[in-house]
């Protein structure tokens, strides 16, 4: 009975840790500690858990410990910043896995003697986790370039996917019904699994932020029915709270967008439609040469740099800090300006930038930022496009319209660097380009801050 | 599962689900990256029952490797579980550890290369 008392003491400090870990983050200078109480709680835990009276052997249990530990340590160790979308996705699929096998081994051993509720739980635990582990694998694969990060779309897909999804369910209140019916708890499984595909696969890079952090939600869901599966209350804590944070960030990245979470994962947002495209703006780009922004650079009072995915596809985060340096060192104001969906997972933009070593108190969200930019004098956009369209506001009609923006537009001169004359991902054409402020730097971005730093320091 | 533990268990999720929506409201963009992969350590904690299915026998007729299947299925889980947990901590701190106020003289690892020119 002790036994069981210190168990069940070291799950409940480990949900208290896990609670304030999270209140940590809500600062930067408070987030370390609180991720160290969060540690500690997890420890507890699984301390706890070892002295459980089920377990018969520890072989497996260490094996399992030593094999994960390495593996997790090795991928957290040597993963870049730039891929950080790509190893949360692998981590949610991970996450999600594990669930759904907990939920298999219950099954497998008290099957036929479950009643509805318990069914229920390893039900929802399995088919989340299932669904959740391939379309994290999906993401995954789009992120890391495995796949083409454009949607894939064929005809007749959403009526598929919503047979799909009918049959899953289908098997699972049957299941309900039949819990010693092996067969239909199985294909349920399978059918889940290929859902999951299904599920990621239309959707495109640009609008990874919203799936990362619903399969994000799905994970911490599939936690929470595993706590309901053993009756244990700090996998319910943990899980929900997973589950929810996931949630709150998919509704602040569609917000965002200023798009529907149905619309992301039906819409196939950014599969080429031409008409709509080729009907777009058209006009003049205006080409700017090195020397030219290094001039305006070196001369002007405040630069916002507007980072996109383009800085982290070229590794340009360290250049861009080096440029700013010189730039600060000339009396020029440096500030970094952050859309919320900039990049492929939430907060991409200010772990990059981080990790060059800019100071978060430089780092502008949009909503404090947007005033600025009349007042700025050159505006810097590396590898964005989208989240600078000033179409999302002027345009009614544009796809994106009502999608908030940062309006570098407005500034008294914009800088563009970009790879090719190419559209977004989207596939939208950009008015921003033709307009007479905005100068096109096009080449790699590393390069070209490279070769702006030493005509900055020529100037 | 008994009603009377059901029904704590519904308590205990709502009054989670009440507090989590509370707590990382508060979580400022900067920090949202850092916020995914905590959660996501922190959901690793279903470890807490691959743990207990992989140290117990179950009474499966399959067997693999001299181990119940699902005995087994609990050490893969314990694995992807672990993965989750000392991966997602370990990248949380590394991610936390480069946010700074303000600059610092020197800068470590990958910065200094940058930084010399």
């Amino acid at each position: 009975m002790e036994r069981f008392y210190f168990i069940e003491f070291t799950y409940l400090a480990a949900g208290i840790l896990f609670i304030l870990g999270l209140k940590g983050l809500s600062h930067p200078e408070s987030a370390k500690r609180g991720m160290h109480l969060a540690e500690f709680g997890m420890l507890l835990a699984i301390v706890g858990t070892l002295l459980h009276h089920d377990i018969v052997s520890y072989e497996l249990i260490i094996a399992g410990l030593i094999v994960g530990g390495a593996v997790g340590g090795a991928m957290a160790y040597w993963v870049p910043m730039t891929a950080m979308p790509q190893r949360t996705a692998l981590s949610h699929a991970f996450g999600a896995f594990a669930a759904a096998l907990v939920g298999i081994a219950e099954y497998m051993r008290h099957g036929a003697e479950l009643e509805g509720v318990k069914m229920g739980a390893i039900n929802l635990e399995v088919m989340l986790g299932a669904l959740t582990t391939t379309g994290s694998l999906v993401a995954f694969a789009k992120l890391q370039g495995l796949v083409r990060g454009t949607p894939m779309t064929f005809k007749g897909q959403n009526v598929f996917n919503m047979t799909l999804l009918a049959a899953t369910v289908a098997l699972f209140v049957y299941t309900l019904f039949n819990p010693g019916a092996a067969a239909p708890f199985y294909a349920m499984i399978a059918l889940a699994f290929l859902f999951g595909v299904m599920l990621v696969m239309p959707i495109g890079a640009a609008d990874m932020p919203v799936v990362m952090s619903l399969l994000n939600s799905y994970a911490g869901l599939a936690a929470a029915a595993t706590g309901f599966v053993l009756d244990n209350k700090v996998l319910i804590i943990a899980g929900t709270l997973d589950g929810f944070s996931g949630f709150i960030l998919s509704i602040l990245m569609c917000r965002a967008m200023n798009r529907s979470i149905t619309n992301v994962l039906f819409g196939a947002f950014g599969s080429v439609k031409d008409d709509a495209a080729a009907a777009g703006e058209q006009g003049e780009m205006r080409e700017i040469n090195v020397e030219d922004v290094a001039v305006q650079l070196a001369y002007a009072k405040q630069v916002v740099i507007v980072p996109g995915y383009g800085l982290a596809t070229s590794q340009a985060q360290h250049v861009v800090r080096e440029l700013a340096n010189s730039l600060e060192e000339r009396g020029v104001t440096v500030k970094y300006a952050i859309h919320p969906v900039a990049g492929r997972m939430p907060g991409h933009m200010n772990v990059l930038l981080a990790e060059a070593n800019v100071p978060y108190s430089s780092l502008y969200e949009l909503e404090q930022i947007n005033h600025e930019f009349p007042s700025t004098d050159v505006a810097v956009v590396i590898g964005a496009n989208d989240v600078v369209n000033p179409d999302a506001r002027d345009n009614p009609q544009s796809p994106i319209a009502g999608m908030p923006i940062l309006e570098v537009d407005r500034a008294r001169s914009v800088v563009v660097l970009k790879r090719g004359r190419g559209r977004g991902f989207s596939g939208l054409e950009n008015p921003l380009f033709f307009k007479p402020v905005t100068g096109m730097l096009y080449g790699d971005a590393k390069e070209s801050l490279g070769r702006l730093i030493q005509a900055v320091q020529q100037a | 599962m008994k009603p009377e533990s059901l029904i704590a268990a519904l308590y205990v999720f709502a009054l989670a689900a009440f507090l989590g929506y509370q707590v990382i409201s508060r979580v400022p963009p900067l920090l949202h990256t850092p916020l995914m992969s905590a959660t996501n350590a922190i959901s690793g904690i279903s470890l807490v029952g691959s743990i207990v299915i992989a140290g117990s026998l179950g009474h499966d007729q399959m067997k693999v490797l001299g181990y119940p299947l699902s005995t087994v299925l609990g050490f893969v889980a314990v694995t992807c579980a672990t993965i989750n947990v000392v991966g997602g901590f370990m990248i949380t701190d590394r991610m936390l550890r480069m946010f700074k106020r303000k600059e610092l003289p020197a800068a470590k690892g990958d910065g200094k290369k940058a930084l010399k020119g």
